[in-house]
This record gives structure tokens, C-alpha cells and sequence, in this order.
């Protein structure tokens, strides 16, 4: 061992062990920003090692240079726009498209090597090495390219650029995705043999089946998409570097990969979901509608916005429950000047967050804390269920299925078994929602037919606006 | 490295990933997942050992570089993006009053 190497293998290890502790601490909301921090400190000298390494060794040629220079200026500086000027309502997509690219980072890397093998590839023509080389270069190609395409649908679908289709609804699907799944089976075994015109084939029909997959699944289902897709552009980068024979690609990859898939297991959880189901299920609303729940409501009781306000003022503890239309209609910030004004009146307010609010696991807590609403105020979902009997006002925002009784009475329902926010124990619960039409699970929600259960019609942003107007002309939170 | 070696070390940084996420509150999945992302980009150095040993390869030169490029988007980016986030949790007791 000479000293590059040495010096590279003591950058390595500390990168991995700096990129693990990273993961840790972002598992803890205070060690959370600083292990962010650490964990890119990590990746860039993971940057510096490997350079060291070939500046110790082969050197680098001069055109090198150029190209490097060349793509990581443009990358970062497209990156560093992005993620500042994204609104915070569409991280997800954002999310979607960053991994999508992660994804076809190695889709490339691989495709790169294939086409023009590189020198320490060539010299080995060792049979057993060549396999080695020719099945992790096909598993990064096609872990590549179904993290890419899947990505780019589900931001695509995020963003509404996408619906879904009719035909992807049917059995069809299955069908077409069989298609895709086997050819590029065959085009992976023709690889493998040695038939290099191959790879064109299954560049192309694992992108297909990264649509494909990723097409039939409804909005709702998407950040478990997402991140099971975050999963794979990690076993991706595994799988290049055992392309390139990098052990920390391999450890990183894999640290990430395992991750993900344990957020997904999380996530699924939460909103009740196998993984199987997600993935071979289609959009849920298409099927429950036809099955349970579709009832009719008998004893809808609507209320203004006054009426509303007059009880808010009257309350001593008031818990609210944001969800999935608070973040579309961008009201989060609207919300905190209405419970500031509370507040200021001496009226004690939560915030009642159930694990998969908003539109990812985490996504709520995010959109409040943009808005300034103190963590403390924060609570999850089992630390607040037992409070419910105690509070005189519930304010259910742009949530729906989470907060359905159906999930803990009705053993027929398909909700039946998710763990949801008990609001009906308060004694007022005021729902603000656009209209009567069902959550993403396409089930009537039980809640809305209770006595205590009054419905606030409008956009949330809207009614929270008129909201303010009037506990102002109460006189609430004026000293 | 021998291809058993380099599966081991596959097998262990599985096993690390899977232990690290363990228990973390539901409030940081959305970052842990942007920052989780951020390091799947460590594909760029697999683009950058692509670049060194391309030997003057223009095509393959640019392959690479393309592939640095999207690879860099998504660390940048995707760390960026986490600090934002986090940025918001930490704030939090400071502005309270």
C-alpha cells in the first residue's frame, strides 16, 4: 500500500462514519440541522479523497478538469436555485425530482462504462470479474432508469401535469407492466451474455416500466412512492459502485437504500396500506367507491363563519387539525394569526398532527414551522387523543380520513384499523372544507353526520380569513 | 477489493441503515427523507472516477459530466432543500416571544 491509498482508504472510513452519524442525528429534531450539515461536509470529502487519490496516482488530465468543472458548476448551481426558491407546499415533488436525478446519475455511470470500458475494466478478463461487472452494470442501469422515469411521474402527477389515465385503471396495467418487467429480464440475461446492443433495450423497457408502475398510483399513495423510489436510487448507487469498485458508493448506497425502505414501511402504516397494495392496488378512491361507504349523509348541520367564531371566542382549549387542504389552499400562515389572536385571548391551542398530515409523513410540521407556530404546540397523535374529551373547540382544516370514526367502529370500512384523531370526543367540532366530497379514500366520513359536527364551507385560506375579521370584530387578541 | 468483500460491505451498510432510522419522530421524515436523498447522490464520484479515467474519451467525457451534473443537482439541491426545512424546526424557541 502506498500513501494514496492509504490516505484514501482514512478519508473513506471517515466519510462513511461522518454520513452514518449524519443519519443518526438527523433522526433528532435538535441534532437534526447539524447532522444535515455534517452529512454534506461528509459527501464533499468523500469529493476530496477520491481526487487526492487519482492527483497521488494517475494524476488527472487537464480535459478531465474541464469536464468535472463543467458538470458540477451547472448541477449545483440548477440545484442551489431550486431548492431556494421552492415553496415549501411542493416539497415532495421536489423531493421526487432530486432522486429522480440521483437516479439517472447512475444510469449514466453505468451506461458510460458499458459503451467504453474503462482501464482497470479492460485488463481483467478474468471470466468471473467480467460477470461481476457485466450483472452490477445491468442492475444500475435498471434500478437507474425505473428510479428516474418513476420520479419524474410522480412529480409530474404532483404538480397536476399529470392525470391519471383511464386504461391504467383496468387489468391492463398489470398486463403491460408484465411485458415491460420480462423483456427487460431478457435484455438483462443478453447483456450478461455478452451481447452489448442489448443495454439500448433495456435502458428503454425498464424506463417503461417505471411509468408504468408509477402511473396507476393515485395522488395520495405518492410520497410512499416517493420514498420507496429514494430506496432505489440508493440500491442504484450500490449497484455503480460496484461498477466503479468504490466500498463507499457501496455502504452509502446501501445506507440509504435500507432507509428508505424502512420510511416507507413507516409511512405505509400510517395510512393503513400494505405495500403490495399501493403498488398493485391503483388509485384507492377508484375502488372503494364502488364497495363501502358510499352512503348517503342524513344530518348535515352547516354554520358561518360568525357562529364559528362566537363559540371559538367562548373556549378555553382549542384543538386544531391541519391536513391535506391546508397545505394546497397555502393557509398555514392565515392559521397562525387566527390562533395568535386566540392565544392572545388566553385560549390554550394544539395542534393535533397525525403521522401522515399533510402530503408526507413530517410534511405538516414542516408547513407550520414555516409559519412560525411553536414546536411545543406540536403534538402527535397519540399524546393528543387523550385530550380531546377535554376540549371545547376542534378545528378540523382540509382534513378528512384521519380524523373518520369509521376507522375505530366500523369494521367494514376499509379505513377500518388506521389509527385516526378521535375529534368527536370534543364538544364542538367545526369542519372547514370546499365541499361535501369525500377524502382520498373515497369514503364518507361519519364525523360530518354528528350532532357536535359542524360543517364551515369555503376554501381554507378564505374562511380563515374571514375568520380573522370577525374574532376582530369580538374584540379577541386586542389588549 | 474482492467482489465477497465488496458484498459484505453491501451487506453491513444495509444493516446500518436499517438500524440508524430506527426510531425517528414523524416530524423529520419529510427532511430525513430530503437529506437521505441528498446522499444517494453519491453517485458523483462514481461520475468523477468516469471523468479521470475517460483518457481523453470525449464521449465518455461528457457522459460523465452530465452524470456529475445530475448527480451534483441532486446533493446540492437535496441538502439545501433539508436545511431549509430544519432551519424552520431550530428557530422555533427564539421567536416564541
Amino acid at each position: 500500500m502506498n500513501l494514496p491509498v492509504i490516505i484514501k482508504f482514512v478519508i473513506d472510513l471517515l466519510a462513511v462514519l461522518l454520513l452514518a452519524l449524519g443519519i443518526k442525528g438527523l433522526s433528532k429534531v435538535k441534532s437534526a440541522r447539524d447532522a444535515n450539515r455534517l452529512a454534506a461536509f461528509a459527501m464533499s470529502l468523500s469529493v476530496v479523497g477520491l481526487l487526492s487519490y487519482y492527483l497521488g496516482t494517475s494524476g488527472i488530465a487537464i480535459q478531465s478538469w474541464i469536464w468535472i468543472i463543467i458538470g458540477s458548476t451547472i448541477g449545483s448551481l440548477f440545484g442551489t436555485i431550486l431548492a431556494k426558491k421552492v415553496p415549501m407546499t411542493s416539497m415532495p415533488e421536489t423531493v421526487a425530482l432530486f432522486n429522480g436525478c440521483g437516479g439517472m446519475s447512475s444510469l449514466l455511470v453505468a451506461l458510460g462504462v458499458a459503451i467504453f470500458p474503462i482501464s482497470n475494466s479492460v485488463e481483467n478478463l478474468d471470466f468471473f470479474k467480467s460477470l461481476i461487472n457485466e450483472v452490477s452494470i445491468s442492475v444500475s442501469i435498471f434500478v437507474g432508469a425505473i428510479t428516474f422515469t418513476g420520479s419524474i411521474v410522480a412529480m409530474a402527477k404532483l404538480q397536476g401535469w399529470l392525470s391519471t389515465p383511464g386504461w391504467t385503471q383496468s387489468k391492463v396495467r398489470h398486463f403491460v407492466n408484465i411485458v415491460f418487467a420480462v423483456a427487460s429480464l431478457i435484455a438483462f440475461f443478453d447483456l450478461i451474455n455478452g451481447n452489448t446492443s442489448s443495454i439500448w433495450l433495456l435502458v428503454i423497457v425498464s424506463s417503461l416500466l417505471g411509468i408504468g408502475v408509477t402511473l396507476p398510483i393515485g395522488g395520495a399513495d405518492m410520497p410512499v412512492v416517493i420514498s420507496l423510489l429514494n430506496s432505489y436510487s440508493g440500491i442504484a448507487a450500490a449497484a455503480a459502485g460496484f461498477v466503479v469498485d468504490s466500498q463507499l458508493l457501496i455502504v452509502a448506497g446501501a445506507m440509504v437504500g435500507a432507509a428508505g425502505l424502512i420510511l416507507t414501511q413507516v409511512m405505509c402504516k400510517g395510512m393503513n396500506r400494505s405495500l403490495v397494495s399501493v403498488l398493485f392496488g391503483g388509485s384507492l378512491s377508484a375502488q372503494s367507491t364502488a364497495s363501502s361507504g358510499s352512503g348517503e349523509y342524513t344530518n348535515i348541520t352547516s354554520c358561518s363563519v360568525e357562529e364559528c367564531a362566537l363559540t371559538l371566542e367562548a373556549a378555553n382549549k382549542v384543538i386544531i387539525v391541519p391536513g391535506y387542504g391546508l397545505a394546497v389552499a397555502q393557509a398555514q400562515h392565515t392559521l397562525r394569526e387566527v390562533t395568535k389572536k386566540l392565544e392572545q385571548n388566553g385560549i390554550e391551542v394544539v395542534y393535533a398532527i397525525h403521522p401522515v398530515a399533510g402530503r408526507m409523513p413530517g410534511h405538516m410540521n414542516v408547513l407550520l414551522a414555516e409559519a412560525d407556530v411553536p414546536y411545543e404546540q406540536l403534538k402527535e397523535m397519540d399524546v393528543v387523543n387523550p385530550d380531546f374529551p377535554a376540549t371545547d373547540v376542534v378545528l378540523v382544516l382540509g382534513a378528512n380520513d384521519v380524523v373518520n370514526p369509521q376507522a375505530k367502529n366500523d369494521s367494514s370500512s376499509p379505513l377500518y384499523g388506521m389509527p385516526v384523531l378521535d375529534v368527536q370526543e370534543a364538544r364542538t367540532v367545526f369542519v372547514i372544507k370546499r365541499g361535501m366530497s369525500a377524502g382520498y379514500s373515497g369514503i364518507k366520513n361519519d364525523l360530518f353526520d354528528l350532532p357536535n359536527t359542524s360543517m364551515v364551507f369555503g376554501d381554507a385560506k378564505k374562511v380563515l380569513n374571514d375568520l380573522i375579521g370577525e374574532l376582530k370584530d369580538l374584540g379577541v387578541g386586542e389588549k | 477489493m474482492s467482489f465477497i468483500s465488496l458484498l459484505w460491505v453491501l451487506l453491513l451498510g444495509s444493516l446500518l441503515g436499517l438500524e440508524l432510522i430506527g426510531k425517528v419522530p414523524p416530524t423529520l421524515h419529510t427532511p430525513l427523507m430530503s437529506g437521505a436523498n441528498a446522499i444517494s447522490g453519491i453517485t458523483m464520484l462514481a461520475a468523477l472516477t468516469l471523468i479521470v479515467k475517460a483518457e481523453g474519451n470525449v464521449p465518455l467525457l461528457i457522459i460523465g459530466s452530465v452524470s456529475l451534473g445530475f448527480a451534483l443537482f441532486n446533493v446540492v439541491g437535496g441538502f439545501f432543500v433539508t436545511d431549509r426545512m430544519l432551519a424552520m424546526f431550530s428557530r422555533k424557541p427564539s421567536n416564541k416571544k
